[in-house]
């Protein structure tokens, strides 16, 4: 990755000409700021940036991008992205999807771009519901749910992100919301830094078809008794008036209040890098006690899919010499007609 | 060596087991024909499944060559010699056989046993009911093991050199020389000493034992055959395809990339391509169809020559994908090996079904390029060509093969590909030479309907697309009705406008007459063989055989009406006769069969006859 510091790159840089469209206060609007404000920090040109959608509300993202972009087909995104990354590693590559595109029609295509670990950034818009086509229930939708195709509430188990990352060998696993620009900004730069496949999933509100379905956990008002924002090294602590924090009581995480029984010291601390522990993490998205995490649940190294085919070609090149063509043709048995 | 009959060409078909080794012996066979000088044409006839139950008919291997003092277009309708290694393989392929023809049987196979189970009532080597052929009767098995009994090796082991053993014996009895086969024996077996010593032992006590049998049966040799002058090699047609895209990325100078998911018959171009590392050639074996081809898409985006291959099944998974690269205006290839279907169908079996697939199988008007190889050496130049279109006009291309060409071997005189496949001209910008300011992604030649070709990179052309409708000045999303329409003419000039940029259609046999044959794709061996044999009657008989399917060369309309009658071979249950018909309103006549078996000539030859009498 080439570091430049001469790029002086504003906001508005990766702004498109395009109107945007999506519905007044729709969570994507953030999304979309914090992203532009992201990538003038990332330190990329802005021509080797390359955002790849899929089908439905999030992924009209590209349009409004000043970089190159693609509005692909529904679930592929990542698919095509691992071509244009293994074809030129160069380049950043960000997928935008949603839970409907990445999950539902997309979600062979998703996991197995993370167990190769391709060097991308996918963003996953997560609220619950399919938008663009008018409010059914998604693969993220809670059990129960009202929409428009389950008038008498949704009987699908949701799935969990995190955790279907977790499971396909994902080596990022990010969480964040899109109330809070900042932490947007900071989980994007660490997902671009990350080397392989950076899973981040995006806490986002559809106004008209799932208005407040992460509330509880996003808004000012409620989220700090709702959620922790992780960072590595720092004890799992949340809360407002009441401080909590998580312990591991035997195999399980468990939520306790501070200042009696338990202090700081007895809280987990969160350690990114630990794989015992980010199975846990991921856990317990479906259990409504616990809070919601935000932050990088899980950052190891591991090898890289578009690293090892560089490296593989090398490999042949400096065995077998320059290629050839005509000694291909005249490989094997050949014979002379006269 | 004694008597022996000169012929002109021979057809020889081993069978067995698919364990026994017979696709091995067959290519033994053909390779030391093909560099004794005979032209040859081979075909590879496998179940579908890998190891199917022994000694049962859904099990039976076979391999078929015909090879010959003239040009060879064909693997031969009826073989004039059978090698059947068990009952099974003979109650296959019996109906295959010419009578009087040769019968080789493994008479240590014909126990009561496998001779019930692979249907028979009785014993067909002694139930007088092969009475019509030359049989020869040999406990290959025993033989073989008595053969190799100073070697160190198990008896299994032993066992299975049988198939030297036979192979040895048809060398023989064909007058083959056994160095190449000796050869390749020490070459594969180096690094086993007893096996090396075994097969080779096995060959030659075949040999010797068929000289002891020149009494009761006679040999035949078959001359050189009169060939182009040149240096020939064999090939397949899927290596032919495989070879014809590296070219074709060096002839333009980009990276090759392959997408691609297992299919049977394509499968074998996705192992060729992997191999070649040091060409720049990456190979994607990606999760599902759809994926492979998205994966390529994604590679051409970046300025790959990118390529997916797949069969029927597969290439209905990639239609949406496929909708999406016309859309965008882009080069890729996509190479579908047809087979039987609908469905799985017959994923061993050869058919030409898919060509309305080809034509129409996407949502909305979605035309694209469409080129059809017509013989295994053929598929070189065709995936040289498809490339070539993809990348000059910024167009998916589908490129037709069949099982057939893509399994079949024959030889190739290897082309000058330093001045016939020397430079592919894409439509890629050089940045530096563009006018930022007023460049717009979706601007095109007025002529051809092209667009430029900007990949990210670029600096200053960073630009999106999508396979939402864009409007045709700017590239932004357009709902508008008549921009729609205005794409959609734009889309169907440009495939048009390709005609510019083909080859005109090349006529064989006179230019007017009574009966054209207007035939497509992996045919063209049996028809050109039938053709030839009634211009020889003095029928008034001409071959146009396309290459160029969408769109097809300006001249064929002009072509159809110097005949009084045109017939379409094909199979399927009649396509291409329809598309004839609707562009050239020439009530072109159908001889179609979906049988998963190539043509015979004799059938092609009674049809044109039917046809001529008809005229």
């Amino acid at each position: 990755m080439s570091e430049n510091t001469e790029l002086t790159y504003t906001k508005k840089d990766f702004s498109s000409d395009q109107e945007v469209k999506w519905c007044p206060g729709c969570g994507d609007y953030a999304i979309l700021s914090a992203m532009q404000t992201a990538l003038t920090k990332i330190g990329r040109r802005r021509e080797d940036i390359v955002f790849v959608s899929g089908i439905g509300c999030s992924s009209r993202f590209p349009y409004y991008m000043n970089t190159y972009g693609y509005h692909t087909i529904h679930g592929r995104a990542p698919a095509v992205a691992s071509g244009i990354k293994t074809a030129n590693p160069n380049l950043s590559v960000w997928v935008i999807t949603g839970d409907g595109d990445g999950l539902s029609i997309g979600g062979n295509h998703l996991i197995h771009a993370i167990r190769r670990n391709v060097d991308m950034n996918i963003v996953l818009f997560n609220n619950e519901i399919y938008g663009l086509t008018k409010g059914q229930y998604s693969p993220t939708t809670q059990q129960g749910h009202i929409t428009k195709s389950s008038p008498y509430g949704s009987l699908d188990r949701p799935f969990s992100p995190a955790k279907l990352a977790f499971g396909a060998s994902a080596t990022f696993i990010a969480r964040t919301l899109d109330s809070d620009s900042k932490h947007m900004q900071e989980i994007m730069l660490e997902a671009e830094a990350h080397r392989g496949t950076s899973f981040i999933e995006i806490y986002q509100n559809c106004v008209i078809f799932n208005d407040g379905c992460h509330s509880q956990y996003v808004d000012k008002e409620s989220r700090n008794d709702h959620s922790i924002i992780l960072t590595h090294g720092n004890p799992m602590i949340f809360g407002g008036d009441i401080k909590k924090g998580i312990i591991l009581d035997h195999l399980t995480l468990k939520v306790v209040e501070l200042g009696g029984t338990y202090t700081e010291a007895d809280c987990l601390v969160h350690d990114k890098t630990n794989e015992m522990l980010a199975s846990l993490l991921v856990a317990i998205d479906a259990n409504p006690a616990m809070p919601k995490l935000y932050g990088v649940l899980y950052a190891v190294n591991d090898v890289i899919y578009n690293e090892q085919l560089t490296a593989q070609i090398a490999e042949v090149k400096a065995k077998k010499g320059p290629a050839d063509f005509h000694k291909l043709l005249y490989s094997g048995d050949t014979w002379n007609v006269e | 060596m004694s008597a022996f009959t000169e012929v002109e060409s021979v057809v020889i078909r081993f069978s067995g087991d698919s364990g026994d080794g017979m696709q091995l012996t067959g290519t033994q066979f053909s390779n030391t024909s093909a560099i004794m000088g005979n032209d040859i044409a081979t075909f590879p006839d496998y179940p579908a499944e890998i190891r199917a139950p022994q000694g049962t008919i859904a099990g039976v291997s076979g391999f078929q060559i015909h090879f010959g003092s003239r040009e060879i277009f064909t693997p031969g309708d009826e073989a004039d010699m059978l090698v059947a290694f068990n009952p099974a393989a003979l109650m296959v392929n019996l109906k295959d056989l010419k009578k009087g023809g040769t019968l080789l049987v493994n008479s240590d196979a014909f126990s009561d046993s496998k001779v019930a189970k692979a249907g028979f009532q009785t014993n067909p080597i002694d139930s007088g009911e092969l009475d019509g052929y030359k049989v020869i009767k040999v406990p290959i098995d025993s033989q073989t093991i008595e053969a190799l009994k100073d070697i160190e090796l198990d008896t299994k082991s032993k066992k299975r050199c049988k198939n030297f053993y036979a192979l040895g014996m048809t060398y023989f009895l064909y007058h083959r020389e056994m160095q190449t086969t000796l050869q390749w024996i020490e070459d594969k077996f180096s690094d086993h000493p007893e096996l090396l010593l075994a097969n080779q032992t096995a060959m030659k006590a075949g040999a010797h034992f068929a000289e002891t049998l020149e009494e009761v049966v006679s040999t035949y040799k078959v001359s050189s055959a009169k060939v182009d002058p040149g240096i020939y090699r064999q090939i397949n047609g899927n290596t032919s395809t495989a070879w014809g895209f590296i070219k074709a990325a060096e002839a333009a100078n980009l990276p090759l990339f392959l997408g691609s998911y297992p299919i049977t018959p394509a499968s074998d171009i996705l192992h060729e391509l992997s191999k070649y590392k040091e060409f720049d050639v990456k190979t994607f074996q990606a999760e599902d169809e759809i994926a492979a081809i998205c994966a390529a898409i994604g590679a051409s985006l970046a300025g790959s020559l990118a390529i997916t291959t797949s069969s029927g099944p597969g290439i209905a998974l990639k239609a949406e994908a496929i909708g999406m690269a016309i859309s965008y205006e882009m080069p890729l290839v996509i190479v579908n090996v047809q087979r039987g279907g609908p469905s799985t169908g017959l994923p061993t079996k050869t058919e030409q079904s898919d060509l309305f697939q080809a034509l129409y199988g996407r949502n909305g008007d979605a035309p694209l390029i469409i080129v059809a190889a017509s013989r295994p050496n053929d598929c070189f130049n065709m995936a040289y060509e498809a490339s070539r279109l993809a990348l000059e006009h910024m167009s998916p291309v589908i490129m037709l093969t069949d099982g057939y060409i893509a399994n079949g071997t024959e030889p190739w005189k290897i082309p000058d590909i330093d001045t016939d496949y020397a430079q592919i001209n894409h439509k890629m910008l050089d940045p530096k030479t563009v006018d930022t300011e007023n460049w717009n992604w979706i601007s095109r030649d007025p002529k051809t309907h092209v667009r430029d070709w900007a990949i990210p990179g670029m600096p200053g052309l960073e630009h999106r697309v999508g396979g939402l409708e864009k409007d045709f000045e700017t590239g932004n999303v357009s709902y508008d009705p008549a921009n729609h329409q205005k794409m959609s003419d734009t889309r169907r000039d440009k495939i048009e406008a390709v005609k510019e940029n083909i080859p005109l259609q090349e006529i064989e046999g006179e230019a007017s007459g009574d009966l054209l044959i207007i035939s497509w794709g992996g045919t063209y061996g049996a028809v050109e063989m039938a053709m030839r044999a009634l211009q020889k009657e003095g029928k008034k008989i001409s071959l146009m055989h396309l290459r160029y399917i969408n769109p097809m060369p300006k001249n064929v309309g002009e072509v159809i009406k110097n005949f009084k009658k045109i017939i379409v071979p094909e199979l399927n249950m009649g396509q291409m006769v329809h598309i004839i018909n609707a562009k050239y309103g020439c009530n072109a006549i159908s001889y179609h069969k979906v049988e998963g078996l190539p043509f015979k000539i004799s059938e092609l030859k009674t049809a044109f006859t039917q046809a001529l009498n008809e005229v």
